[in-house]
């Protein structure tokens, strides 16, 4: 009797919303509260993108400003930003390919191959995450140096395509699929890389979708490598054409407005992939919790 | 044709040996079946058949030819797993097709295959639905589908029906039957359902430790195992088994427990001197043991109707027309055996009972609605062609009361005719 009616008070609480009580409000107001300090930067940015310099440095000041969209056509046109943004495309789809194609490769070979220190080979790839490549810049340059990759597509992309986290997510992932599936195809004599295209991937998507996104966007933030490696102005990423915004000042004063405007133009593209993916992405990251 | 010989077949796994030395011969055509405890190396001696793990030693050969060391899909073999192993992401026909494309002339002769092998299963509206959308018999029949679309030599299904529930895998198991008697391929099947195995096998493999055990039709080896794993393992309630003493009398010899002397018949097969003198292990089923008489625990309380009432069905020796089953095995009752019941389990077509006789038990499996409750004390005898005796040391069978393929199947309508 007793849980019958708590399960029927139960329940119109949850259908009915003005009766969230003391305490659920509390945990709510919380929430909205955090979400709003954490969307805040974000906020800022797009007010300051619309102010001039000098309503800009007016802390107070946080109406829409007086330029509208005029810093984003400056950023855009003046500044270039168009052509670091297409840079940074073609550089963060190489990478999110080569990463795909290189880490399923590998994880094939983990999962479905029996060789000699298997589980030496995994630790060490796991190992490489011990070494980012800021902590590889020197010895990295000079290798770039050295092949004449310098200032080339291959120099920002090449060092970012093989990734232990992929390979560890798509071999966890791969270990997941029955192996009577695999047996199955050796029986019909389907050779491995038939297997890998026809049956693996089809049946990864959601985990190849995850690591695209996550890959695409750590690709897109990459600001210290390329600021380094290429030279070219015409050949930079966009993160560091930001950089660039921050030479032009006006009478002494950094134009916020324009960087700001320069910061919300760079952050669409990787916004818009979250977005489109952000169900596989999940489906990525609650594996990983597994 | 396809008749697949294993010889001296064995497979370690690191220091683990899970098959030793294994000779076996399915012969063409044939249904058999494996079958044995979980880890006894049934389903790796299975998987080593198919290729998919390497014989350590010995040999393999399906038909004349040496697959010993050839890949899977050399070997013109179809496997159906427990999992069904069906690609989630493909429908039904497409799992049927996927990777055999290359052995067809012609799409249209590849779909006319799978029409005629869905049909045959009875599934072909099926085809285009992808695994998540088949319920698990169908996805099994999807699975088996595959394997007929190969038209292999061999089939060898490794426990297919062992994901499914009771009903329907006691239905696809007369389908498999019927499927077999259609396309006489010469099927291996792993199981560890020993109803599956009498059912379905035209001769049944047991294994244990990775070792061969006995291989002969179901019957046979429910009537005369060659050891007492067999004997134990088939059948259920399983075989009771006793420790006893074989003694010689005059002119015969019998089993003496402190209970009991049961008297052993002599016959041209047996040969009790072996084992005469010394301690054995005597094993008789629990449908072999009948209740000559029972006594009410609670005679004193509820008087002699009780007796009488609880008495009346089983008395032995003053057969009535109405007892012909009772009959048929009393009249073949030997030994006295005087047992406390100690619980009852009714089970439908029969009434188990489980009886301490000294210090040991015994199972007896007798008919239903037979008043006895726990605490009664009972007489049993046992069927005098049903003995066994097992050497205690290793296990094997030192002596069966009727000669093999004798007697047992055809005494009981000449009896009943007299």
């Amino acid at each position: 009797m007793a849980t019958e009616t708590d399960r029927r008070s139960g329940a119109s609480t949850a259908v009915s919303f003005p009766d969230v009580s003391g305490g659920q409000l509390l945990v709510h107001g919380g929430l909205v509260l955090s979400i709003f300090l954490m969307g805040l930067p974000l906020l800022l940015a797009l007010v300051m993108s619309t102010q001039t310099t000098t309503e800009v440095y007016q802390v107070t000041n946080l109406q829409i400003g007086s330029d509208g969209l005029s810093n984003y056509e400056t950023a855009l046109s003046t500044y270039n930003l168009g052509q670091y943004m297409v840079n940074s495309f073609v550089m963060a789809a190489v990478i999110v390919v080569g990463k795909v194609a290189l880490s399923l490769l590998a994880a094939l070979a983990l999962v479905y191959y029996e060789f000699p220190y298997e589980r030496a080979v995994f630790v060490f790839v796991l190992l490489t995450l011990l070494l980012p490549v800021p902590v590889r810049i020197v010895p990295l340059f000079q290798l770039m140096a050295d092949l004449g990759w310098a200032n080339t597509l291959l120099a920002i992309t090449g060092p970012y395509i093989a990734s232990a986290t992929a390979v560890f997510l798509f071999r966890q992932h791969f270990r997941t699929i029955p192996s009577s599936l695999v047996e199955n195809a050796r029986l019909d004599g389907v050779g491995p890389l038939t297997f890998l295209v026809r049956v693996l991937i089809p049946m990864s998507r959601g985990m190849i979708a995850g690591v695209a996104v996550i890959t695409f966007v750590y690709a897109w933030n990459q600001y210290l490598w390329p600021l380094i490696v290429i030279s070219d102005q015409s050949k930079q990423v966009v993160q560091v054409g930001i950089r660039f915004l921050q030479g032009a000042s006006q009478s002494g004063l950094t134009q916020w407005g324009l960087i700001m405007a320069g910061a919300v133009i760079a952050l669409l593209p990787p916004l818009a992939v979250l977005i489109a993916l952000h169900r596989p992405l999940l489906e990525t990251f609650s594996l990983q919790q597994k | 044709m396809s008749q697949i010989t294993l010889d001296g077949l064995t497979k370690q796994f690191g220091d683990v040996e899970a098959v030793r030395g294994i000779d076996l011969t399915v012969e063409s055509g044939e249904f058999l079946v494996f079958v044995g405890p979980s880890g006894c190396g049934k389903s790796t001696t299975l998987r080593t058949i198919a290729g998919l793990e390497d014989a350590t030693e010995g040999r393999i050969l399906i038909g004349d030819e040496d697959v010993t060391g050839l890949d899977p899909a050399e070997r013109s073999v179809a496997m159906v797993f427990q999992n069904y192993a069906l690609y989630p992401h493909m429908t039904a026909a497409e799992n049927m097709t996927f990777g055999v494309r290359s052995s067809f002339e012609s799409d249209a002769a590849m779909q006319e295959r799978v029409q005629e092998a869905a049909e045959t299963l009875d599934i072909p509206e099926l085809l285009d639905r992808k695994p998540s959308e088949l319920s698990g018999g169908e996805r099994q029949r999807v699975a088996i589908g595959r394997a007929l679309v190969r038209e292999p030599a061999v089939f060898l299904l490794d426990e297919p029906l062992s994901n499914l529930d009771a009903k329907l895998r006691v239905q696809m198991r007369a389908e498999l039957l019927e499927l077999h008697r259609e396309l006489e391929t010469t099927t291996v099947y792993v199981t560890h359902d020993q109803t599956e195995a009498m059912t379905l096998g035209d001769r049944v493999a047991v294994l244990d430790d990775g070792r061969l055990q006995q291989v002969a039709t179901p019957q046979e080896l429910y009537d005369y195992p060659d050891n007492r794993f067999v004997a134990e393992f088939l059948g259920n309630p399983a075989m009771n088994v006793l420790s006893v003493d074989v003694v010689e009398g005059e002119t015969t010899y019998a089993a003496e427990h402190a209970e009991f002397r049961v008297p052993l018949p002599d016959h041209h097969d047996a040969d009790l001197s072996r084992v005469a003198g010394s301690v054995a292990q005597f094993g008789v089923r629990p449908e072999d043991i009948s209740v000559r008489a029972t006594e009410s625990g609670r005679q004193t309380s509820d008087g002699t109707a009780a007796d009488e009432s609880a008495t009346a069905p089983q008395t032995v020796g003053e057969a009535t027309a109405s007892q012909t089953v009772g009959e048929a095995t009393a009249s073949q009752t030997v030994g006295e055996a005087t047992a406390s019941v100690t619980v009852t389990e009714p089970l439908g077509e029969s009434l188990l009972l489980h009886c301490d006789v000294g210090e040991d038990s015994l199972r007896v499996k007798t008919q239903p609605r037979t008043a006895v409750s726990p605490g009664d004390t009972v007489v049993l005898g046992f069927d005098r062609d049903r003995l066994h005796l097992f050497d205690p040391d290793d296990g094997t069978t030192a002596y069966h009361s009727s000669p093999k393929g004798e007697a047992a199947p055809t005494r009981t309508v000449a009896e009943m005719q007299d």
